[in-house]
């Protein structure tokens, strides 16, 4: 599978990151040499491998029902460009 | 109290949308979101608890600050596998979180943390009732714990929207349909039971105004016996009500749109009930473009064997056990056994009300539980409707209810006089005992009283004697009537036919 100009535009706009023209076809060529990495993985016949999704066996790690933590709002809201009320403000999000 | 409205047409006879070139079918599947019942967050310790102020109950975990992992909350793994037993489904022994990717002001992290590919509960049905007593089974696809976002609110600067994050992260349980459902009242007919079956077994509080339970409606139309075709999602719909109105507006609006050459293309829409109509989210290319992967910051969900028998284990009796119960133990009719069981507040309060007036009239649970039935259904029911409240602050107790109904029983009171009684007690809370002596309703059954009333009944309605002698028997109806309006109502009904009769003989 190739990356081309249009997917990088494509995902650089749904992940909200702003990448101009000049730089598409240096990131397509970047990503289709990632993409050409996991081509060589994808040669490896995994028949009937399960698919590992952690290194470690981890025993259940739950957490008890408790409220442990809350009560911070103004640690929450003090990196916000702006807030009022006790809400964060942000652009107007509806038409 | 959720009840589902009575639909127009028949539900015998399948529901159709009749368009100009013919009949239409509906095909509706729906995604329920339920709010799991939990103290905390389904991956923090902050607090659950509706309408704090705003952002006091985030931790940063759910502000997604930088560095911060989720750490799963056991009690919402165990309230989904609750709910799946108690769907029928089949519980994965192992299942997975993954990450849906979209951005929106009240997201903080820009991904929502959901079950995609495996989800914690497989395949289950249940059974749904209509109101005309015919059943039907409809499939439960799977049931996956997810993340609930912020709240945005809109309304109160000119320019900017307010982000409320007190609800981010909160657990969800979506519970996916199949598209089995044909009619709107069998999806009003669906989400009722499915909210019944919550509330009994406590995962949920089905609380559609709070928006604990609300529900994106998968509504699609075809002509009889041909396949699916294209759906429409309507989202967030937040009542039984609402979900129904939806359908029936959506389909009408798919069947004048194919009829009149266009093409239905499957998109998100929204429901407006004041103007009655659903229309399009103006929806963004990319707006369905989730880039779902697994999530690398919790390991897969492993159950065993003895966690999902500790949670069959803990299961109440359900609500369809509980109405075949009434229905053989209690000689219930089906009608009754159903109304009784759709709310596991209302069913207890009326097993508290039927072993209280057992009691008190010394007699099986069988031989007063239509009596009790019907009262509450009739009488309580109408009276809380009319104060809009519901059964959990009833102004009277179920050990009230059983005394009203014991002085019935003994003839104390008449029917009219219980109802005026009731009245009272509705009012002012006080035991119909006591309202009965200190207000003098109780039943007048002395013979020698009521004699004398009828006497004077006749005495004075000479002439209407005489037309009742002379064959005209509708009369008799009037003479009860004036003796019970001589004593204020208080007379026993019986009895005054019995002494009019002998009377007029």
């Amino acid at each position: 599978m190739a990356v081309d100009a249009e997917t990088v535009a494509r995902v650089a706009r749904l992940a909200r990151l702003r990448v101009g023209d000049e730089d598409v076809a240096r990131l397509a060529a970047e990503l289709n040499r990632i993409l050409g990495w996991i081509d060589q993985l994808q040669a490896v016949d995994t028949e009937g491998v399960a698919p590992l999704d952690q290194v470690i066996p981890f025993a259940r790690g739950w957490r008890e029902d408790e409220v442990t933590d809350g009560g911070i709002a103004a640690d929450i809201l003090v990196n916000a460009p702006a807030s009022a009320h006790g809400f964060f403000a942000v652009p107007r999000v509806i038409e | 109290m959720a009840r589902t409205g009575r639909h127009k047409q028949p539900m015998s006879a399948p529901y159709l949308v009749n368009g100009a070139t013919g009949p239409f079918e509906i095909v509706v599947g729906l995604e329920v979101h339920a709010q799991v019942i939990s103290k905390s967050k389904l991956f923090s310790g902050a607090p659950t608890a509706f309408g704090g102020e705003p952002n006091s109950q985030v931790s940063l975990v759910d502000a997604a600050m930088p560095g911060m992992l989720p750490v799963l909350n056991g009690e919402c793994v165990r309230q989904a596998v609750r709910t799946g037993l108690a769907l029928g489904c089949t519980i994965n022994r192992r299942s997975r979180f993954d990450r849906k990717n979209y951005f929106y002001a009240d997201l903080p992290a820009g991904y929502q943390i959901s079950q995609y590919k495996e989800p914690v509960v497989g395949e289950g049905a249940i059974e749904i009732s209509l109101d005309d007593g015919t059943r039907r089974t409809i499939g439960i696809e799977r049931i996956h714990l997810e993340q609930d976002a912020g709240k945005s609110i809109h309304d109160l600067h000119p320019s900017m929207s307010y982000v409320d994050l007190n609800r981010a992260g909160v657990a969800l349980m979506e519970i996916v349909s199949r598209p089995d459902m044909r009619s709107p009242a069998e999806a009003g007919a669906y989400v009722a039971t499915l909210r019944a079956i919550l509330r009994a077994i406590g995962s949920c509080d089905g609380n559609m105004q709070e928006g604990s339970l609300r529900a994106d409606v998968n509504v699609s139309v075809r002509r009889p016996g041909e396949p699916f075709g294209t759906r429409c999602e309507i989202k967030n719909v937040n009542s039984i009500r609402f979900i129904q109105q939806a359908i029936a507006h959506e389909a009408r609006r798919q069947v004048d749109l194919i009829e009149s050459g266009g093409t239905v293309i499957q998109e998100t829409r929204l429901f407006d009930p004041e103007r009655g109509e659903t229309r399009a989210l103006r929806s963004k290319e990319d707006a369905h473009d989730y880039r779902y992967f697994p999530e690398p910051d919790l390991p897969p969900l492993l159950i065993d064997e003895a966690f999902i028998a500790a949670c069959r284990e803990s299961l109440p009796e359900l609500p369809d056990a509980r109405r075949r119960r009434y229905e053989a133990e209690l000689g219930l009719s089906p009608y009754l056994a159903g109304v009784l069981t759709a709310d596991i507040e209302e069913s207890l309060w009326f097993e508290h009300l039927l072993a209280e007036t057992a009691r008190r009239q010394g007699r099986a649970q069988r031989e007063v539980a239509e009596k009790a039935a019907n009262w509450m259904t009739g009488d309580l029911f109408a009276a809380l409707k009319r104060l809009d409240r519901g059964i959990a602050d009833s102004p009277v107790s179920p050990e009230q209810g059983a005394e009203l109904l014991a002085l019935l029983a003994d003839g104390t009171l008449s029917g009219p006089l219980a109802k005026q009684v009731f009245e009272i007690m509705l009012e002012t809370g006080e035991d119909p005992a006591a309202i009965a002596e200190a207000r003098g309703l109780r039943q007048v059954t002395d013979t020698g009283a009521l004699e004398a009333a009828v006497a004077s009944v006749l005495a004075a309605n000479a002439d209407k004697v005489a037309e009742y002698r002379a064959g005209k028997d509708k009369l008799f109806g009037f003479f009860v009537g004036q003796v019970m309006k001589a004593s204020g109502g208080k007379a026993s009904p019986a009895m005054v036919n019995d002494l009019l009769k002998k009377a007029l003989g």
